[in-house]
């Protein structure tokens, strides 16, 4: 218990540099000498696995199974289709330009410089270029099924997307939840805590069993389009938590104001509230934003081939047995650089936000 | 009146669209020639599940499997909840220590973890439990008595003996007296201004009763250990590698957010309580306890209970890697029986009912927390 408290306090007064940190005191030196044994236990091995004693290139998965370390060459042959999926060979440059569009709208959107109305126009635009160029079927591009899409541009495809139809979801059940309509208020409140009191994989499964049974006879809609609709509806509701915390933390004074005015609610919410509110509400939303990328995996146990599924179906090839290890730790080394780059941006957006509160 | 008639409409469409919704899917089962109704729950379930806690058999219902799968469930979020509190709450503090080589190695891996799928690290911790491990015959064997292989983990057990049940027993007399003991100091430091030194008692009330009933009740150390049989390991305590793959990635994801949490809520603290319990003159492992922690707990409780909302939620993506829990078991039964709105209204019913117990219990927990103002 005084170790913890000398923690606290030094915490709170600031350390001086790392080296002198480390042996500070008797118990400083003890936790440094185990870290360090430790380190030169496991260190060594794992570099070796990774790096040293790696196969980075093999012509056949024999020469790559003797050697000790891991086989990266099962990576550069499998590469294509971790990332891509079983789109078609010839043609996965369209995945790519599409994985592209995507992060260029993401880049776009996260700069304050550009959060204006247009923005709100582009995504409906960016979205349906990626569409046009995965599915195909026009100027020379041979159509391609759905059921072909895989890999990182559906992972990217089912978080970006679904953001985008979860979020005015969100916002609307936030304000219905907020407002003072009793009848709204209880719909609103059952739908949220209904989605959010269960497992993402029961409204997939919800999605992809049950949404055939509710759809009159002969109208098929495409296992994409399914998980995409399931998982909308599962974050909508999380948003919607985000978006009512900020629309909570709104001071009285922003309503009154709206009514003083003389705007109508919906005037009112649209040119002077919401605009306050989801700017507050950036940082929580990137971070409810990572959590849909990394659940956007799930698809794996609904048939669908995202990245996790794609890296998955590499481990099948008969030729190239049992290099699960490689693949996993490629494609989490993929989400890791995605998920992390995210999570930095919702920190400086937070501090920038905070700053210019402080002014 | 307009808000009334907007009220009115919205919700008058929104029953009316569940209605068609419900009357196409009657039509659909009806033409799919699948009942409606829950009577399928007492039909034959002629499905082996791999573990359970309960006794079961194919010949049972799947009313019964579906229990089953419900207490696997269980089994696995609490004892990953217990494992991920203790392992994240000194990660946490960790993050915090004025040792910066434990701070960064405690930061690497919470960022590391927490922004990988929790399904890709399940993933891949079972291949390592099946793939990689070798077969019993040439199993690990790191510490004695302690077997890795690919049929598991195996550990020793102690032997079951009446002596256990009796140091239980006392073990809970024991927490009472010092529940009451702690009652005691408290009217005392309220009363004199002093706290009587209490720890020791604490200590002896604790191990004294638990370890004096045990030496009495004959003291067994028997250990029952694994041992190699034919093609398997007999004895001992064995976890599945399902098991052991959903408790380690589940523990493991989990802690990372417990630690971030525990870490913000030290943070929240104000220095000023410290300096303030200095100042009184208190010691500073009281100023921990009393100042310090309490306020911190406040802070932590409510987005703690998220998280083990989330981890027993989590635990359904067990069905990955072949776990048998409520959501494995459950799509077993959809595919088998076609049932798939009855199997998911089952699973909805129970997780939400799973939601409210820990939310009941943590509110609970939360409101004896709470800040007394006097």
């Amino acid at each position: 218990m005084s170790s913890l408290s000398r923690l606290h306090a030094s915490v709170l007064v600031g350390g001086g540099s790392v080296l002198r940190s480390m042996f500070s005191t008797w118990y400083n030196t003890l936790i440094t000498l185990v870290l360090l044994f430790l380190a030169y236990k496991a260190v060594p091995p794992l570099a070796g696995w990774l790096v040293f004693d790696a196969v980075w290139s093999s012509p056949s998965a024999q020469a790559c199974r003797m050697a000790g370390g891991a086989c990266w060459a099962f990576i550069r042959e499998k590469v294509r289709f971790i990332l891509f999926g079983f789109f078609p060979y010839a043609e996965q440059w369209r995945p790519f330009v599409a994985v592209l569009l995507l992060i260029g709208l993401v880049f776009v959107s996260a700069n304050r410089r550009y959060w204006k109305p247009w923005l709100l126009g582009l995504w409906p635009l960016a979205i349906a270029a990626v569409l046009a160029v995965m599915g195909g079927g026009f100027a020379g591009m041979t159509s391609v099924p759905t059921a072909q899409w895989g890999g990182l541009p559906l992972t990217l495809l089912l978080a970006v997307v679904g953001s985008a139809f979860a979020f005015p979801l969100g916002t609307l059940l936030a304000l219905g939840r907020t407002s003072d309509m009793p009848l709204i208020r209880s719909l609103c409140i059952g739908y949220i805590e209904f989605v959010r009191g269960v497992p993402l994989i029961t409204v997939l499964f919800m999605a992809s069993v049950m949404l055939p049974l509710f759809m009159p006879a002969g109208i098929e809609i495409d296992a994409v389009l399914r998980a995409l609709v399931g998982m909308t509806l599962f974050v909508a509701a999380y948003f919607a938590e985000v978006i009512r915390g900020g629309l909570l933390a709104m001071p009285k004074g922003q309503f009154e104001a709206v009514h003083a005015l003389g705007l109508g609610y919906w005037a009112g919410m649209r040119l002077v509230v919401l605009p306050q509110v989801l700017r507050i509400s950036v940082p929580p939303l990137t971070n409810t934003l990572i959590g849909l990328i990394k659940d956007s995996s799930l698809v794996a146990i609904i048939g669908l081939v995202d990245l996790l599924g794609a890296s998955k179906r590499s481990l099948s090839d008969p030729e190239w047995l049992g290099f699960y290890r490689e693949a996993y730790v490629f494609v989490a080394f993929i989400y890791f650089v995605i998920c992390f780059s995210v999570s930095r941006y919702s920190r400086s957006i937070e501090a920038q936000l905070s700053a210019r509160q402080n002014h | 009146m307009r808000r009334w008639v907007f009220q009115l409409v919205v919700t008058v469409s929104f029953v009316s669209l569940l209605g068609l919704l419900g009357f196409i899917a009657a039509g659909n089962l009806a033409r799919q020639g699948i009942a409606t109704g829950y009577g399928f729950l007492f039909g034959e379930a002629r499905f082996e599940i791999s573990e359970s806690i309960i006794a079961y058999s194919a010949a049972n219902s799947y009313g019964r499997a579906l229990v089953v799968g419900f207490l696997n469930t269980l089994k696995v979020s609490l004892l990953a909840i217990v494992l991920a509190t203790f392992i994240g709450t000194a990660v946490g503090i960790a993050r915090l220590s004025s040792n910066k080589l434990l701070a960064g190695v405690a930061g690497t891996y919470v960022e590391a973890l927490r922004n990988i799928p929790l399904l890709l690290q399940l993933s891949f911790w079972y291949g390592l439990l099946t793939v990689t491990l070798p077969v019993p015959r040439a199993a690990l064997n790191p510490v004695t008595g302690v077997f890795l292989s690919n049929r598991g983990v195996v550990l020793p057990m102690l032997e079951p003996h009446a002596a256990f049940g009796h140091a239980a027993i006392a073990l809970v007399l024991g927490m009472a007296a010092v529940s009451l003991l702690n009652r005691f100091a408290k009217r005392r430091q309220e009363k004199t201004g002093r706290r009587p030194t209490i720890a020791p008692a604490v200590l002896l009330l604790l191990v004294g009763p638990a370890l004096a009933s045990w030496y009495f009740s004959g003291a067994p150390t028997a250990l029952d250990m694994p041992r190699l049989q034919g093609f398997n390991f007999i004895g001992g305590m064995r976890l599945s590698p399902e098991f052991a793959a959903l408790l380690f990635g589940l523990t493991a994801y989990s802690a990372t957010f417990i630690a971030e949490t525990v870490r913000g809520g030290i943070l929240a603290v104000s220095k000023g309580q410290s300096e303030a319990g200095r100042s009184l003159g208190l010691r500073p492992g009281l100023i921990m306890r009393l100042i310090i922690l309490p306020q911190a707990l406040r802070m932590i409780i409510p987005p703690m209970t998220s998280q083990y909302l989330n981890m027993t939620k989590n635990s359904s993506l067990g069905v990955a890697i072949a776990y048998p829990d409520l959501v494995a078991i459950g799509n077993i039964t959809m595919n088998q029986t076609g049932q798939a709105i009855e199997v998911v209204s089952i699973f909805m019913v129970v997780y939400l009912t799973i939601s409210l117990a820990i939310s009941g219990f943590m509110n609970w927990y939360n409101h004896r927390m709470a800040l007394v103002t006097r």
